[in-house]
């Protein structure tokens, strides 16, 4: 099948902190349109993982490819291909000098060269889908936490991107904000949108994840479609990773 | 036992000091002490002008600050430097921003060969004294590239300043969040567009406190051109006293001239300091 082609393809990939290796010959590949959940240990590699997807780290050997573009250090083309990577930080990472709806129009109006009243209507559209068109005109350090992470990734959606990656999206906020955000991830995940996901949250992984991947100590451990994972995962490592977040 | 007034935060009667010092940390002591002093100064300099014969002239200074006569109101030749030293000093200023700007964008730039030049540059700016610098640029860089002595003094404040300012806007870049740029580059923005709309507008409130204090420092180190005779303040200063021989009332009247403008200055930098003081 022509039209499914990995979007995202590691091959082999090692990545190195100094001495400490991050990621041990990483082989997995994302088809469009797919949901992939990964979780483990803090450490594992994850976030690290997710990272080199739009090169915000680099890795060391091996091959990544996105969406047909191989992704290396110093890769003239990476600018234009993190147009087609939404990322959506732990930490949100919102511009805080400018209005939320200056944060969503930024990315449209300065890199895709969208005039801006286009840029708005099409910002307030997705603030629309992200349940806060009220705190258009509002600075990010008015909003909560959970206010803020749903503006993050409004941001992302304006870029119009083909692939959104989630780092750990929602363990910077409090309990009762955690809802809030998954909701808008589900919704998400409806429309097709090709995304790669860390979380711990298990609940939202099983409701939308097409494969789990269980990363520990810079290797993957295990992928599966989230029935086999959640019920019998081929190494113990995995159940007991399981066995100790689903406990509580 | 009589308990003293006041109780420290341990809940514990704090003891008071000596009688011997709160007399003298009282205020009116603290005047009076503060009074004898400046007046000895005053006096024992008054004394020995006198007994070197000195001739005081105060009624000469006017003149210099402003004339009015039938022609109008005129500024005197002391306002003329002032003037001098102050467009000397933001036009110096002016061009060290960009300077510093420039080496602060190389030395961030991550290339190796930027980043050496850069150091290299505020090394040698930073370990070579400031009046050897105004020589170097005035008889040196001046017959080589042909230009005037002012020219001579704007660039050499100008090189010698932005070593300061590269640090101050390199300190401001380093304070932005490292998410930041993350951010920005995960919109797909380029290095110039990262640091224009996203990470220089938040840095500036990291810069201005430091920066006003730079201006302040700026408008004292233009004094120093005056060894190579550009027409500031301390120059005219100068050549009024080759004239007149008014060396203790011309030197003073220029330190206050000084004081004024650096404490309007310094005024206005602390209220900047206020408005932009990083609270979060």
């Amino acid at each position: 099948m022509l039209d499914m082609l990995p979007i995202i393809k590691f091959e082999s990939v090692d990545k190195f902190y100094g001495n400490f290796q991050a990621l041990k010959d990483i082989t997995i590949s994302v088809n469009p349109g797919e949901r992939m959940v990964i979780c483990g240990p803090s450490g594992s590699g994850k976030s690290t993982l997710i990272r080199c997807i739009n090169g915000l780290e680099s890795h060391n050997s091996g091959r990544l490819t996105v969406d047909g573009v191989e992704v290396f250090e110093g890769s003239k083309e990476i600018i234009r291909l993190r147009q087609e990577i939404g990322m959506v930080f732990q930490q949100f990472n919102l511009f805080p000098h400018l209005t939320v709806l200056e944060n969503l129009t930024i990315g449209p109006v300065k890199v895709r060269k969208i005039p801006k009243s286009e840029a708005e209507i099409m910002a307030r559209k997705y603030l629309e889908r992200v349940h806060i068109p009220e705190q258009a005109e509002k600075y990010p350090a008015e909003l909560s936490g959970g206010q803020q992470q749903r503006v993050a990734i409004a941001r992302s959606l304006c870029m119009e991107s083909k692939i959104l990656l989630f780092d750990e999206p929602t363990s910077a906020l409090d309990p009762e904000m955690i809802n809030e955000v998954l909701d808008v991830m589900v919704e998400l995940a409806d429309t097709g949108m090709t995304m790669v996901c860390v979380t711990h949250e298990m609940g939202f992984a099983r409701k939308v994840a097409d494969t789990m991947v269980f990363m520990d100590e810079g290797k993957i451990i295990e992928v599966a479609p989230p029935e086999k994972f959640f019920s019998k995962p081929d190494s113990d490592r995995c159940r007991e990773f399981l066995e100790q977040i689903l406990e509580h | 036992m009589k308990f003293s007034d006041s109780i420290s935060l341990q809940g514990l009667p704090v003891r008071r000091p000596p009688p011997l010092n709160r007399f003298f940390s009282s205020t009116p002591v603290s005047i009076i002490i503060y009074c004898f002093i400046v007046s000895a100064i005053l006096y024992s300099s008054f004394t020995g002008a006198q007994s070197m014969g000195y001739n005081w002239q105060w009624y000469q200074i006017p003149k210099y600050i402003y004339t009015y006569t039938e022609d109008g109101f005129q500024f005197g030749e002391l306002m003329l430097g002032l003037w001098k030293t102050i467009t000397l000093s933001f036009t110096a200023f002016i061009l060290a921003m960009v300077i510093g700007l420039l080496v602060a964008l190389l030395r961030l730039s991550g290339l190796l060969i930027g980043t050496k030049v850069a150091i290299c540059f505020l090394e040698f700016v930073r370990n070579v004294p400031l009046l050897v610098l105004v020589y170097l640029f005035y008889y040196v860089l001046g017959p080589v590239f042909k230009y005037d002595r002012y020219t001579a003094s704007i660039l050499c404040l100008a090189v010698y300043h932005s070593a300061l300012i590269s640090e101050i806007l390199r300190a401001g870049i380093n304070a932005v969040a490292q998410g930041q740029w993350e951010a920005a580059k995960s919109i797909g923005m380029s290095k110039p567009q990262m640091y224009r709309y996203i990470i220089l507008p938040q840095s500036i409130r990291f810069m201005l406190p430091p920066m006003t204090g730079e201006v302040v420092h700026m408008v004292k180190s233009s004094a120093i051109v005056s060894v190579i005779a550009v027409a500031e303040l301390t120059t005219l200063g100068q050549n009024i006293i080759s004239d007149t021989y008014m060396a203790f009332e011309i030197w003073f009247t220029i330190a206050i001239i000084y004081m004024i403008v650096i404490l309007i200055l310094s005024i206005g930098a602390s209220q900047v300091e206020k408005r932009y003081t990083v609270t979060n």
